[in-house]
């Protein structure tokens, strides 16, 4: 239909550790389960590489929602990675709200690499709340402006 | 500004099919910095690779981007290629549009637009790379095995025959560990001693492999190929190279009655004692609580007796530095304490007795010499009833909440043993489950069913409670028949759970190896690295990696040494490049980063710095071990400064795929 607005499409961004959920999401593609185009993956050591400041950046260029994926817990490759991810995340989620981002646009998911299908699933409920989130807006005028 | 070359896979149809290849070739060649893009059926072929690299010479290419499958599946053979025609491998990204894209995606339109996407990232990514190089460390030809166990035992032979040095560190007088003190094997119910002693021996005279007995590790530090160790030898009070062994004066020292440890506290030994006749090495050794000389200075009477003059009062102990290519822990294990479990009675009557204990008693070099006979009174028991699963698989806090997985079957054996040797004995085994996987191990136990006569009763029993007439009575619940029975017992013997050595954890921690939270060693990959610890150089063998029996504890301490043999025969290990690295002028030397680090390999340095006013100053810095230094990444977020980042993964980087995602269009 010609005068139907252009459907909500999110920008969502997806910090991957190498070790598991990169792997996971590798999986998810060899098993062909499919999520939407709209989540994009960022290949990251481990989950404790994020920094806080990379997911209000990608907020900041205009993100609408940003997913981190680690190993589970105790399983980390590199030990206790995913422990500080957890805690780091969880002191900057609990600040979001302060910072004009609606929580539920950010998420911390242990997805290991075997779980192909948690990894799609996870996708797509994700994109499926931050479509029904809507654009990003509330961040709008903090953005950088290109 | 790079001058990018950008490579996009068509993977047969597995890309081509639902990503219009060509329109992310066009379409990232406008991107800033790059010189060349080109698509082609199959880049990883020798054909596609010589694509690249001839592009590489032709454009003079300082960056590549591949737009392919998974960088997990072939970003090492791209490296590879590049590197050949000159170009440092790390200026390679890879744009991961199959398994994260084609794959998952079955609208062209959609399929394209995101691979243009992911190869931006990558552009992004690789405009900010540097040319990292893997660095050398140099391999010391050493190998050091804590605990002289079976485990350890196996793998040092094995080190030694492949013609490397290796050292033992054992706390016990005497090599040999839990072996020693079994009496025969399952399945083939050969004698434990009969096959255990002469690769003790083979351990003493093998020149390459030294051993030090009643030594405990008390400083590592280091990483793989280069481990600096502090072992203390402690005083034994004798010399060891004056002492024969001939064991004159374990006879006459005064002090009879200094609980045996070999036996299980079963029978006494003297103060000075060579716990066992096989004992390797064989020496004489002071226990310092309970010899009179070095308590009150009274006695003396083995420095009288010693022919060879090897007492030595004076003994100090001592530290020994040393260092070490590769580390293999074979801790093993101890069967639990059972004062937490009342219910079975254990410290209520000297007849119920470990599945340990049993073994010793039933030994000819055991307290009773091999007669089965009760601890209370030395009668021979007639109704022995065994427990299983005492600890183990229990999730009640009380006991570990795993299987020990050895006790079904030395039960088995010691059932067996018992109707072999004393038809007239009834033998009661309770049982949660009867496990005897592994070769002939069901059959092993079958036999002791049907063959030996054996009452399998699956059922928990509820109370042991030992009775005024030396009875022990058992009330338990037969499951099968439904029914509650009540056993008037002469023996009890509880097949207590095993756990990791107490040595094990303040291990872990001097090693940095990861323990799960039954203190069990983790391997690095349950399946596909299980004799290597997630630390590199630590190599991990026997029952301190997890319950195992004789068999797969010898298996595994051969494939530790095989791994070990694999680290040892190279002269210099390349390092990882993707390293933490500390901006030395922004570093604070706060220790946030030390903090985090799971690998020790932040250390402070003092670095003398010039201000602007001409003068210098002493400032502690971080510095980064890139040898030690796994590339995590925790310390660059801990990091308040800013001063620390990933090689290969640094903040810009990261930064500028963030940028590129979420670019507007």
């Amino acid at each position: 239909m010609p005068n139907e607005v252009k459907a909500f499409k999110p920008k969502i961004v997806a910090f991957c550790c190498n070790w598991c959920s990169y792997a996971g999401a590798d999986l998810a593609g060899t098993n062909r389960l499919a999520y939407p185009a709209d989540v994009k993956i960022i290949r990251v050591p481990c989950s404790c590489r994020v920094n806080p400041m990379f997911i209000l950046r990608a907020f900041q260029r205009g993100a609408d929602g940003v997913i981190l994926c680690g190993c589970h817990p105790g399983d980390c490759h590199y030990t206790t990675g995913n422990y500080y991810a957890r805690r780091r995340m969880t002191l900057l989620f609990s600040m979001l709200d302060f910072l004009g981002i609606e929580k539920e646009r950010t998420r911390v998911e242990w997805v290991s690499a075997a779980e192909g299908a948690k990894f799609a699933a996870t996708m797509n409920d994700f994109v499926a709340t931050v479509t029904a989130l809507g654009e990003n807006k509330r961040l709008e005028d903090l953005r950088c402006k290109e | 500004m790079q001058k990018i070359g950008v490579f996009v896979c068509w993977c047969g149809s597995n890309i081509a099919q639902t990503v219009d290849v060509q329109a992310v070739s066009d379409a990232l060649a406008k991107e800033p910095g790059v010189v060349y893009s080109t698509n082609y059926q199959y880049m990883c072929s020798e054909a596609g690779q010589n694509l690249i690299k001839d592009a590489v010479k032709e454009y003079g290419l300082t960056g590549v981007v591949i737009c392919s499958c998974s960088p997990r599946m072939h970003e090492a053979t791209f490296r590879k290629a590049v590197a050949s025609v000159g170009l440092n491998p790390y200026m390679l990204e890879v744009a991961n549009i199959r398994e994260q894209c084609s794959w998952i995606h079955k609208d062209k339109e959609v399929g394209t637009e995101k691979a243009i996407i992911l190869g931006r990232a990558a552009i992004a990514k690789v405009q900010l790379n540097a040319p990292l190089q893997a660095g050398e460390s140099p391999v010391v030809k050493r190998a050091l095995v804590i605990g002289g166990g079976i485990a350890g035992i196996q793998t040092a032979l094995d080190i030694a025959e492949a013609g490397f040095e290796v050292d033992i560190v054992e706390k016990n007088p005497t090599i040999g560990g839990k072996m020693t003190q079994i009496d025969k094997t399952f399945p083939t119910l050969d004698c434990a001693a009969c096959i255990l002693t002469p690769k003790m021996v083979d351990c003493a005279q093998n020149e390459k492999i030294h051993i030090y007995s009643y030594s405990e590790l008390k400083e590592v530090k280091g990483f793989v190929g280069n481990f600096s160790v502090k072992i203390n030898k402690k005083a034994r009070y004798v010399d060891e190279n004056k002492c024969t062994g001939c064991g004159e004066c374990t006879t006459k020292c005064p002090m009879k009655n200094v609980p045996n440890e070999f036996n299980l506290g079963m029978d006494n030994r003297r103060a000075i004692y060579i716990p066992f006749a096989q004992a390797v090495p064989k020496v004489a050794t002071i226990d310092p609580n309970y010899c009179n000389m070095l308590k009150n200075g009274k006695c003396g009477l083995c420095a009288k007796v010693c022919g060879a003059g090897a007492i030595d009062y004076k003994q100090q102990d001592q530290v020994i530095e040393e260092k070490y290519g590769a580390i293999v822990v074979a801790t093993g294990y101890n069967p639990i304490k059972l004062d937490k479990f009342d219910e079975f009675g254990y410290s209520l009557s000297k007849d119920v007795i470990t599945s340990l204990e049993f073994e010793r008693l039933t030994n000819a070099a055991g307290p009773t010499s091999g007669t089965l006979l009760r601890p209370s009174d030395g009668k021979h028991p007639h109704t022995i009833v065994f427990v299983q699963c005492v600890g183990s698989r229990d999730t009640s806090g009380c006991g570990k909440p795993y299987c020990s997985k050895i006790c079904c079957m030395y039960t088995a054996k010691h059932a067996m043993l018992t109707r072999e040797k004393y038809p007239d004995t009834d033998v009661y085994v309770f049982y949660i489950d009867v496990r005897s996987p592994g070769k002939n191990y069901d059959e092993f136990y079958r036999r002791a069913v049907e063959q030996y006569g054996v009452h399998y009763i699956k059922g928990m029993v509820g109370k042991v409670a030992p009775r005024a007439d030396g009875k022990i009575m058992v009330q338990a619940s037969d499951l099968l028949a439904n029914e509650q029975l009540h056993i008037e017992a002469d023996l009890v013997v509880l097949a207590a759970a095993i756990e990791p050595d107490k040595s094990a954890r303040p291990l872990a921690t001097m090693l940095t190896a990861s323990m799960d939270t039954n203190d069990f060693f983790t391997e690095a990959h349950a399946k596909l690295r299980p004799v290597e610890s997630p630390t590199a150089g630590i190599f991990l063998s026997g029952a301190c990696q997890g319950p195992k029996d004789i068999p797969d504890t010898v298996s595994q301490a051969s494939a530790a040494a095989a791994k070990v043999i694999g680290l040892l025969v190279k002269d210099k290990l390349t390092t990882n490049p993707c390293v933490a690295q500390s901006n030395e002028l922004m570093c604070n030397g706060c220790s946030s980063c030390e903090k985090v680090c799971p690998y020790g390999a932040i250390t402070y340095i003092d670095k003398e710095f010039r201000m602007p006013d001409r003068t210098t100053r002493i400032r502690r810095v971080a510095s980064v071990n890139p040898a030690v230094c796994q590339g995590c990444g925790a310390c660059t977020v801990a990091c308040p400064s800013g001063a620390m980042d990933l090689k290969g993964f640094s903040n810009s980087q990261i930064m500028a795929e963030v940028d590129a995602i979420c670019q507007m269009k």
